[in-house]
């Protein structure tokens, strides 16, 4: 009896830690978003908040930001990743360290990971000073403006793959370790190219890791924030940031929240893509 | 370490963090206490409370608090009937609200006894909110002005008078500079945290237009926004990151800046030989600037009003306005010109904003009024207008039309009278 009832027992505060902090806070969000000042002064259900977040001027800009960051950052992880978890495979001494340098990444913050990157790229920054030594330009320049959204948007790039890229990398490192060296050997055997080797065996057996890295690495781009604060400021509002905005410049917690809504409503499409798309097959489970 | 043991040695640590949870505990304050939303910064809330207050003939207890929980403080103060405070600081915007709610003291009685303070009669009438009575004293204030790097003045068009420039004349020195330079050295603090809706609300509206709210989609604000685009080309790019301009001021990467004064002090401070601080310019309309107004009002039911009534004589002394000068970015309310005496950086900004106040057409345009929780979108609505319309090169007619309609949107939500420049309204301001 007591065997029974014990695991319940000892997962129950943790379970009611996330109900408390996570699902009810998440039911009161919808409730901002869905609930308006009636016209008897009483909220009632509404529409008001959303459509103001869709009439917001550049509510489709943040939209499209946002999108574009996911799309271009995620799959440049990945091969990264991917490439970098293969080359550890063939490092015998020293893999270890190697990965150990490849992760510190992972201990930065993302807005220190923001900051760092804006001290090399800002007008006065560590990029100018270079090419000011080498004589390509004559004085401070301006990358980070309104008026180089290109640039705007490949730095955010840049400072997310520098920052973000080891997290996929330690889980793909982990889903290597664990598929068997024989199956690969006994491919050699039958005189499967290394490529043949990567594209039958690691791939298929790697899925369930890749269907996990992808699935955190896109929620959490969705969420994309302090980085793109540090380095785009206004100029470059992503979902995140405009719900920021709405919350705290524009004081109005209805709209916050229905874009809060449309960054999870986001993450959750993707994730179930992802598991449909990535399904390991019946047998192989 | 068995769990008992634990919590008799975590229960100190409890004790500990439960009393600085509670804080310092008002109710038990034998000395009147002076709640504010203005001398936050812990530095000068110590001047307050080591200099300001040293001579003071009331011992006061002074506590500052952000302008939201001070709101939420005071009425509920009023609500509970259980009176703390005795005397609120706070900018004008903040007890206004206080006002239709009947929760300020009059305080015309404590009017005569401060004749010889010279309280200019524009900023007396503004703590009258357009009652009968006084409700608050006015304490201190602030506005917004320029500052230049004297490599700037060479390049100034000629006839121009840096104490009286005029939009396009800041137009053609910025597009001097620009030549001669090949860099746009005039900058706005278009940044996250800086405050350019302030500018469009109390100084270019104003200045083109004559109004804020009534004039918002005028042919006069189309105009507006077209010679203001004109003047953009000649911005710095690096404006919608600038927060506070006394940065890129002392980094040499502007040469000319718009900005609160607290936000240039550090420049004009720092390197008074290398900086001018000067008016606003004018535009068709005059000289539009906004005064931001702290003052000093005794909530309904404090605990000690007498002694309050004698603290805010004492603030009002000119000796006792220099020091709160000293202390803050704030300057005096009394009329009284700046003493030479001061270090240099701050009278060079006194003497600008004694020069814009004292221009023959100037024009004061408060800090939005009445529009409590809904301030932060009306201000987006300037920001709104400016991106779209000076950024991204959309047609200022049109845009005006959509935003004008938000903007009426938000005033029908809290009913919000019309507040200078704009005339006074009978009822909710409209946008014609």
């Amino acid at each position: 009896m007591r065997s029974r009832t014990l695991p319940y027992l000892l997962i129950a505060p943790a379970s009611l830690l996330l109900a408390v902090l996570f699902l009810w806070p998440l039911v009161q969000t919808a409730f901002l978003a869905f609930r308006a000042p009636g016209p008897l002064g009483v909220d009632v259900w509404s529409l008001a908040h959303v459509r103001r977040m869709v009439s917001d001027f550049d509510f489709h800009t943040a939209l499209f930001n946002t999108l574009g960051l996911v799309v271009v950052v995620v799959p440049l992880q990945f091969i990264l990743a991917l490439t970098m978890a293969s080359m550890l495979r063939h490092i015998r001494a020293g893999r270890s360290l190697v990965l150990w340098i490849w992760s510190i990444p992972l201990g930065i913050s993302d807005l220190a990971a923001g900051l760092v990157w804006l001290a090399i790229l800002s007008e006065r920054g560590y990029l100018n000073t270079v090419l000011h030594a080498v004589g390509i330009i004559s004085g401070p320049r301006s990358w980070l403006t309104y008026e180089t959204p290109g640039v705007l948007f490949a730095a955010i790039v840049a400072t997310e793959l520098w920052r973000a890229t080891a997290i996929v990398l330690v889980i793909l490192v982990a889903g290597l370790d664990m598929i068997p060296r024989e199956y690969a050997e006994a491919a050699e055997v039958f005189g499967a190219t290394p490529w043949q080797r990567f594209r039958r065996i690691t791939l298929p057996l790697l899925r369930p890791s890749i269907q996990t890295a992808l699935i955190l690495r896109t929620v959490l781009a969705f969420e994309m924030f302090a980085t793109v604060i540090a380095i785009g400021g206004r100029n470059f509002p992503v979902l995140a940031s405009k719900a920021y905005n709405w919350q705290y410049f524009d004081q109005n917690t209805g709209v916050a929240a229905a874009y809060a809504l449309v960054i999870m409503g986001a993450a959750i499409g993707a994730t179930l893509v992802y598991l449909r798309l990535l399904r390991s097959p019946e047998q192989a489970r | 370490m068995t769990p008992k043991r634990m919590l008799l040695r975590l229960g100190p640590v409890c004790a500990v963090a439960a009393l600085a949870l509670a804080g310092p505990n008002l109710a038990a304050a034998a000395e009147p206490v002076w709640l504010s939303t203005q001398l936050r910064p812990i530095e000068e809330a110590q001047q307050v409370r080591t200099v300001i207050l040293k001579d003071s003939p009331v011992k006061a207890q002074f506590i500052a608090d952000q302008p939201a929980s001070f709101t939420v403080r005071v009425e509920a103060e009023a609500k509970t009937g259980h009176h703390v405070v005795s005397l609120l600081g706070a900018l004008h915007g903040e007890l206004e609200p206080f006002v239709p709610l009947g929760l300020l003291q009059p305080l015309d009685s404590l009017v005569p006894r401060l004749a010889a303070d010279k309280i200019p009669n524009s900023l007396m009438q503004l703590g009258k909110f357009g009652t009968q009575h006084q409700y608050y004293i006015p304490w201190m204030q602030a506005t917004y002005i320029m500052a230049a790097n004297r490599k700037a003045l060479p390049y100034l068009p000629k006839g121009a008078n840096l104490d009286h420039l005029t939009y396009d004349q800041l137009e053609q020195w910025a597009a001097a500079i620009h030549k001669a330079t090949g860099q746009r050295m005039l900058g706005f603090p278009a940044g996250p945290s800086g405050l350019m809706h302030r500018f469009f609300e109390g100084y270019l509206y104003p200045a083109y237009t004559g109004g804020l709210v009534t004039t918002f989609r005028s042919p006069q604000a189309v105009a507006m926004w077209e010679s203001f685009r004109k003047l953009w080309a000649q911005v710095n790019p690096n404006s919608t990151n600038y927060g506070f301009m006394q940065e890129p001021l002392l980094s040499g990467d502007v040469w000319i800046a718009f900005d609160h004064v607290a936000r240039l002090q550090d420049a004009l401070r720092k390197r008074p030989n290398d900086f001018v601080a000067f008016p606003a310019p004018s535009g068709p309309k005059g000289l539009a600037y906004m005064p931001v107004v702290a003052g000093l009002a005794i909530p309904k039911g404090a605990p000690h009003p007498a002694q309050a009534a004698a603290l805010i004589a004492y603030l009002s002394k000119p000796s006792t306005q220099i020091l709160t000068l000293k202390a803050s970015s704030f300057f005096p309310a009394d009329a009284l010109p700046t003493p030479g005496n001061l270090e240099p950086g701050l009278k060079a900004e006194g003497d600008a904003v004694a020069k814009m106040l004292a221009a023959p057409d100037a024009k004061p345009a408060l800090l939005p009024v009445g529009l409590g929780a809904k301030g932060g979108e009306f201000d987006k609505i300037f920001l709104d207008t400016f991106q779209r319309i000076v950024l991204r090169h959309e047609d200022p007619a049109t845009v005006l039309k959509r935003e004008g309609d938000a903007m009426q949107r938000i005033l029908n939500d809290v009913h919000a009278k019309c507040w200078a420049p704009d005339p006074p309204s009978a009822g909710t301001c409209q946008v014609d």
